[in-house]
Formats: structure tokens, C-alpha cells, sequence
């Protein structure tokens, strides 16, 4: 239990890290739901399931709902779809 | 009277573009020589350097206040009282009244929403009403998009029937919608309440809107709706507390029945005010995805 939350934690810190660095947008909302999901599961691992609901239906699924037709409304998910067609 | 001949008038008469060379300057901040006016070469290339030096200079600024930051708060952190320490000032008796007397006083097994929903709720009723002025701000800035504006947008939900997507919506639409509702009626028993519950609602609405397309769903909740049912979930919300204030704070006055802890009619007002506090978060959430693909049909 203690390795498992161990690399839950570095899986955070990780994508935290990472996030300054991604050019990306798309990837960069993406890697903000991984790091809302791994949350969901920290907060389960401390006993608080109400938060957990919570980060995992706002952190991942709204957020990151929002996030994406935003991007897609300002075009900005083109790129992704000719780099998918080559 | 002798013509001025500095820069400005000279702009002023349409002999030069004081922007021109702004912009090159933009253009060049490597230090590349720009290609037009051969005499102004080396004044330029200097400019440009030190807007490079400035740049550089920006970074090193940037990142040392950065780390004067991160030392302030660390050594902030550093001061706090370590975790469950008897001394420290949040474990004072409050905590153990909320332990002790919780469940006798509120009626709720869930002692998270007992302490939001009866012994704190106005400060709750005080979130819910900066959440709602913040989605009023949202709602009034994506609504007055005109005509013109909204073809300048691309579309975001396309009409291809994704076969997939659409079976996978069809299969798990009812269970989100029935999680949903588990977690807000039972926020006074289990772990939830209003707002998860409330979430899940709105990301299973928006999941069959992204699936089905907006049309549908836009025809039976348009944001008009939405709006009307979250300002009247928000009324009867103000109305149960100020009930529970106006009669002297602790209920004194007249006892709201408590039920039998572990029923689904019990804990006093915690019920209703959870399913009105799930309608207005699903509602709103699901506002934001109206409007923001809007005009994509």
C-alpha cells in the first residue's frame, strides 16, 4: 500500500512538473485530468470518499470537458487532426 | 516658420510609419539586420540587442522571484503545527463537539454534511452564492455573442455518428444519471452530497450532449430553463436557512423532526437542501456546455 501511494505521489509530482514544458494545449488539458484522476485515488487512500467523488467528476470530467471544446472552439485542436491524418 | 522635423511630425505628414520600426524590431530580436533603410542599420541592431539583453534579463528576474517565493512559502509551511499536534489551534474543542454531539444534533450519520449543512450552513450558503455569481459572470460573457462573432468560432460537436461513443453514452448514460442522484440523496448518510452528486449529473449530461449532439438535449434544458431552475433552487435554499435563522439559530423555536439516523427522510433540512444544491451545480455545469457550443446546429 505504502510503494502504491509512493507512486501515486511521484505519478503527481510527475505530471505537475511536466505540465510547464508541453507546447501542446491538448496534451497539456490531458495530462491535468491524469493528474485529477491520480488525486481521486489519493483522496480514497486517506479516507476521504466525498472528496474523491468530487475531484474525479469536476477534476477529470468537467474540467477537462470545458477545457477541450474550448480548445476546439478556438481552432486550436486543428493541428492534432492533420498531424493524425500524415 | 520652419517646418519640425522630428519623428512625430514627420509621422504626422505620412513621410514615415513610427510603428515600422517597432514592429521590425519585434521581428528581429535575434539582432538580424532588417532589410530596409541601409542607414539606420546600426542604430537598430543596437535597439535589438538590448531588447535581447532585456529579454534575458526578464528570465533571470522571473525565475529568481520564483525561488524567493518558493523559499517564502516553504519557511511558511515550515512554522504550521505538525500533523496532530494535541496543541495546535485547529484541534480545539469544536472538533470534539462535531464528533460527540454531531449525529444527536443533526440527525445525519454523515458527519461531513451535518457540519456544511447544519452547523455551518451559511457559511455554505455563502459559497454557493460566490459559485453562482461566478457562473452569472461566465453565463453573461458567453451569451452576448452575436451573429457575426459566432461563425468566427469553429464548431465543436460534429454530426457524424460516431457508432461507438454513441453505444458506449447509450449503455452508461442511465447508471451516471442513477449515481448521480444515489449521491445526492443520500449525502446526509454517505460520502457525497450536493455538489459531487450535483457534478456527476452534469458530466453525465454533457457526455450524452457530446454524444447525441446538442440539439436534443439544448431543446429540452435550454439555458433559459437551466438558469430559472438554478435562481429558484438557490430561493428555496435561502428560504430553509433563513427559516432555520429567523426562529433563533439553534432551532430552538420550533423543532425541525429528525428522524431516525440512518432513514432517507431523516437529519432535518440536510435533504432537501442537498437536492437543491445538486440541481443548481448539475444545472450550471451543464449551462457552461450549452453556451459554449452554442451555435453549432
Amino acid at each position: 500500500m505504502i510503494l502504491l501511494q509512493c507512486l501515486l505521489l511521484l505519478g503527481l509530482i510527475v505530471c505537475a512538473a511536466s505540465l510547464p514544458f508541453i507546447k501542446r494545449l491538448l496534451t497539456t488539458a490531458i495530462v491535468f485530468m491524469a493528474y485529477s484522476s491520480i488525486m481521486a485515488i489519493l483522496w480514497v487512500m486517506l479516507e476521504s470518499p466525498d472528496l474523491a467523488i468530487t475531484e474525479a467528476a469536476v477534476g477529470a470530467g468537467v474540467t477537462t470537458v470545458l477545457f477541450i471544446t474550448t480548445l476546439s472552439r478556438i481552432r486550436e485542436l486543428k493541428g492534432v487532426d492533420d498531424d493524425d491524418r500524415t | 516658420m520652419t517646418e519640425p522635423n522630428g519623428r512625430f511630425s514627420q509621422w504626422l505628414r505620412g513621410e514615415t510609419d513610427l510603428f515600422d520600426e517597432a514592429r521590425s524590431l519585434i521581428l528581429n530580436q535575434d539582432g538580424v539586420p532588417p532589410a530596409d533603410p541601409p542607414k539606420k542599420k546600426p542604430k537598430r541592431r543596437k535597439t535589438g540587442a538590448m531588447l535581447h539583453r532585456r529579454y534575458t534579463m526578464f528570465h533571470i528576474l522571473f525565475v529568481t522571484s520564483c525561488i524567493l517565493l518558493l523559499a517564502l512559502l516553504l519557511s511558511a509551511v515550515m512554522d504550521l503545527p505538525t500533523f496532530g499536534d494535541p496543541y495546535a489551534p485547529s484541534s480545539n474543542e469544536v472538533s470534539d463537539r462535531y464528533v460527540a454531539d454531531g449525529l444527536e444534533e443533526t440527525g445525519a450519520l454523515n458527519a461531513v454534511a451535518g457540519m456544511i449543512l447544519d452547523y455551518r450552513a451559511f457559511d455554505t450558503f455563502g459559497e454557493s452564492t460566490v459559485l453562482f455569481a461566478a457562473a452569472i459572470s461566465v453565463l453573461f460573457l458567453l451569451q452576448h455573442r452575436t451573429d457575426s462573432h459566432r461563425h468566427a468560432f469553429a464548431p465543436v460537436t460534429t454530426n457524424e455518428n460516431d457508432l461507438i461513443l454513441q453505444t458506449a453514452v447509450r449503455i452508461s448514460f442511465p447508471f451516471i444519471l442513477m449515481f448521480g442522484s444515489y449521491v445526492v440523496l443520500n449525502g446526509h448518510l454517505s460520502p457525497g452530497g450536493g455538489f459531487s452528486g450535483g457534478a456527476v449529473l452534469g458530466a453525465g449530461l454533457i457526455l450524452y450532449g457530446a454524444a447525441f449532439g446538442r440539439e436534443g438535449l439544448s431543446e429540452k434544458l435550454p439555458p433559459e430553463r437551466t438558469s430559472r431552475i438554478t435562481v429558484i433552487c438557490l430561493l428555496i435554499y435561502a428560504a430553509l436557512k433563513c427559516f432555520s435563522f429567523f426562529t433563533g439559530a439553534n432551532h430552538m423555536a420550533i423543532e425541525i423532526p429528525k428522524g431516525i439516523p440512518g432513514a432517507i427522510l431523516s437529519s432535518g433540512f440536510i435533504l432537501p437542501l442537498n437536492i437543491c444544491v445538486g440541481i443548481i451545480v448539475a444545472c450550471t455545469i451543464f449551462n457552461f456546455f450549452l453556451l459554449i457550443t452554442e451555435g453549432d446546429d
